[in-house]
């Protein structure tokens, strides 16, 4: 073994001291310009926080891909059964009429919209890619008005960074940032491939944001708060997925 | 241990004194040719490094005699070598984790359970939606070899461009991967093929630089696996697809980059064993220990006997 000469020594203490430095400067601006995931803890942070920075940084105006009609799938998958509470089968049983989306939080006139206010909305259709986690992927055409139009409607406090979603089914919940949130293909789903959206597809009501995996297009919605912190929302890491371990920001 | 090299006889080495004191011509040529052969570059700056060059470049001309100073292999290649093994099996295992989710393949943008699949492997699933013929679901471990998944991917894209921008700079590539102008030929290939399956030991060059086929299986890990296992990973990103559609269009599709992806991950497990198999086959110990430490043990067979001892004490004036 050689030893370490001093002027190793001393090149090596400034690089260390630098690059401790650098990742310190690193972590205060990626928190400034919104790089920091909720979900930015634990031994799996690192990689976490590097791919949604990355994404953030590459592609928060990129638009999900398109499909021609003829692409739309043939067998679509509906993958989970529709929620088994009451409340659900009620809603169900009466046609979904009396079904609400709740908007509050930082917003200047929470409002409650029905599914009739929502389609006075401008409409909006694209043909988009549900991606799977697990895998697999089906491609339909999505119809219903893109999120911007309520946020607009209801008025964002400019402190707003985060919305949260809720699903019917308590479990379910999800929260995207204001990049997706405004994302013109953010879309608030009522109808699929020329219909009403299928129960099995998230009917009456579903948010679809094609840039993430599937996970995070939650069904049956019935609630949207907007917030400047994911912190007091259950644990705290920014929805449902990563207290089941899986991770909050779905567009890999 | 060695049993390849139990073989080999002691060798006798010239007396190299008068080389040591006067280098001639001759030596100069003798250490050219050593560095020819083994790749390692020396600084001559001083009269004693030089003659101590010269006296081990002569013992290397007529008994084959390894440099013990000169490292097998850079810190550089030995770091950057065992993070990648790591960050490797990480993404090995989280992603078999990740494939028994939905343990079916397609081609095309898009399948799920309801559509053919191109196959199926023989597994059972971790979850109850996909038709296996297995009547048992595994226990779900998606979430952290997700999160695992992409991190160790991350370590491994920051790795190999320090190592990649780093073997570029320093003339790695050039020197010790990209084969020799004289190896660039099929006969060069067989030469090594035929040697194999001799079981013939490694010559003293063999011993201090890679083959023509160890550089072409480590160029094509290194330019061909790695990038396409990376672009076949990255079109599976549905945000990275948004801003480069390219990336999976060219592909032919999200389920063909999926199961692209596999197929590469396998030809990268293929060279895993392979590499693993002549380590052993060549000498386990001394091979783990060069990566490990930079320097491949000293062969007993070829251990300085006679001579001059190369030491720095070496009084060359």
């Amino acid at each position: 073994m050689k030893p370490i000469s001093r002027r190793k020594l001393i090149t090596t203490g400034i690089a260390a001291t630098a690059g401790l430095a650098g990742v310190t400067v690193a972590g205060h601006l990626a928190r400034r310009y919104g790089l920091v995931p909720p979900d930015c803890g634990g031994i799996y942070g690192p990689g976490e926080t590097l791919t949604y920075a990355a994404q953030r940084l590459l592609t928060t105006h990129s638009l999900a891909r398109e499909f021609p009609r003829s692409m739309i799938s043939k067998s679509p998958f509906a993958n989970a059964t529709p929620p088994a509470n009451d409340l659900f089968k009620r809603h169900q049983a009466n046609g979904f009429s009396d079904w609400k989306l709740a908007v509050d939080g930082m917003v200047l006139h929470p409002t409650s919209f029905s599914l009739a206010d929502l389609r006075t909305f401008p409409t909006h259709s694209q043909i988009t890619e549900v991606a799977c986690e697990e895998g697999w992927s089906y491609i339909a055409e999505w119809i219903g008005t893109p999120l911007i139009n309520v946020l607009n409607t209801v008025g964002l406090l400019p402190q707003a960074r985060y919305v949260a979603y809720f699903s019917i089914d308590k479990d379910w919940w999800e929260s995207i940032d204001m990049a997706d949130a405004l994302h013109p293909q953010t879309l608030l789903t009522t109808g699929m491939n020329d219909g009403d959206l299928p129960v099995g597809f998230g009917g009456p009501l579903r948010l679809r944001v094609p840039r993430q995996l599937g996970y995070k297009s939650v069904k049956y919605i019935t609630r949207l708060t907007v917030t400047d912190s994911m912190k007091s929302f259950g644990k705290g890491l920014g929805s449902a997925e990563p207290e089941f371990g899986y991770s909050w920001y779905a567009g890999i | 241990m060695h049993g390849l090299y139990s073989k080999r006889q002691p060798c006798v080495l010239p007396d190299v004194s008068e080389e040591l004191n006067h280098p001639t011509p001759a030596a100069r040529t003798t250490l050219a040719n050593h560095a020819r052969w083994t790749g390692h570059r020396f600084p001559i700056t001083t009269a004693e490094s030089f003659s101590n060059r010269v006296c081990y470049a002569a013992r290397v001309a007529a008994g084959s005699l390894p440099d013990p100073q000169a490292p097998r292999h850079t810190a550089l290649v030995r770091v950057t070598h065992w993070i990648t093994v790591i960050a490797f099996f990480a993404l090995l295992i989280s992603g078999a984790e990740i494939i028994v989710s939905h343990p079916r393949f397609y081609w095309g943008e898009v399948g799920n359970v309801l559509t053919p699949p191109l196959f199926t492997l023989p597994i059972p699933a971790s979850r109850g939606t996909v038709p296996t013929a297995y009547n048992y679901v595994m226990p779900d471990q998606n979430g952290w070899s997700r999160y695992l998944h992409f991190q160790a991917a991350w370590a491994l894209v920051f790795t190999g461009m320090v190592y990649g921008i780093a073997s570029l700079l320093n003339g790695h590539f050039r020197r010790n991967l990209v084969p020799a102008p004289g190896d660039r030929s099929w006969r060069a290939f067989w030469n090594v093929i035929a040697k194999y399956l001799r079981r013939a030991p490694p010559d003293e060059v063999e011993a201090h630089s890679y083959n023509v086929m160890q550089r072409t299986a480590y160029l094509g890990v290194i330019f061909v696996l790695f990038p396409l296992i990376i672009w076949t990973g990255l079109a599976l990103s549905p945000a990275f697809d948004s801003a480069f559609p390219l990336a999976v269009a060219a592909l032919g599709g999200r389920q063909s980059a999926r199961t692209l992806h596999f197929f590469v991950s396998g030809f990268l497990v293929l060279f895993l064993v392979v590499h693993v198999a002549m380590v052993v086959l060549s000498g386990f110990t001394s091979r783990m220990r060069s990566m490990i430490t930079g320097h491949a043990p000293v062969r007993a067979a070829a251990r300085p006997v006679v001579g001059p001892v190369v030491t720095e004490e070496v009084d060359h004036t």
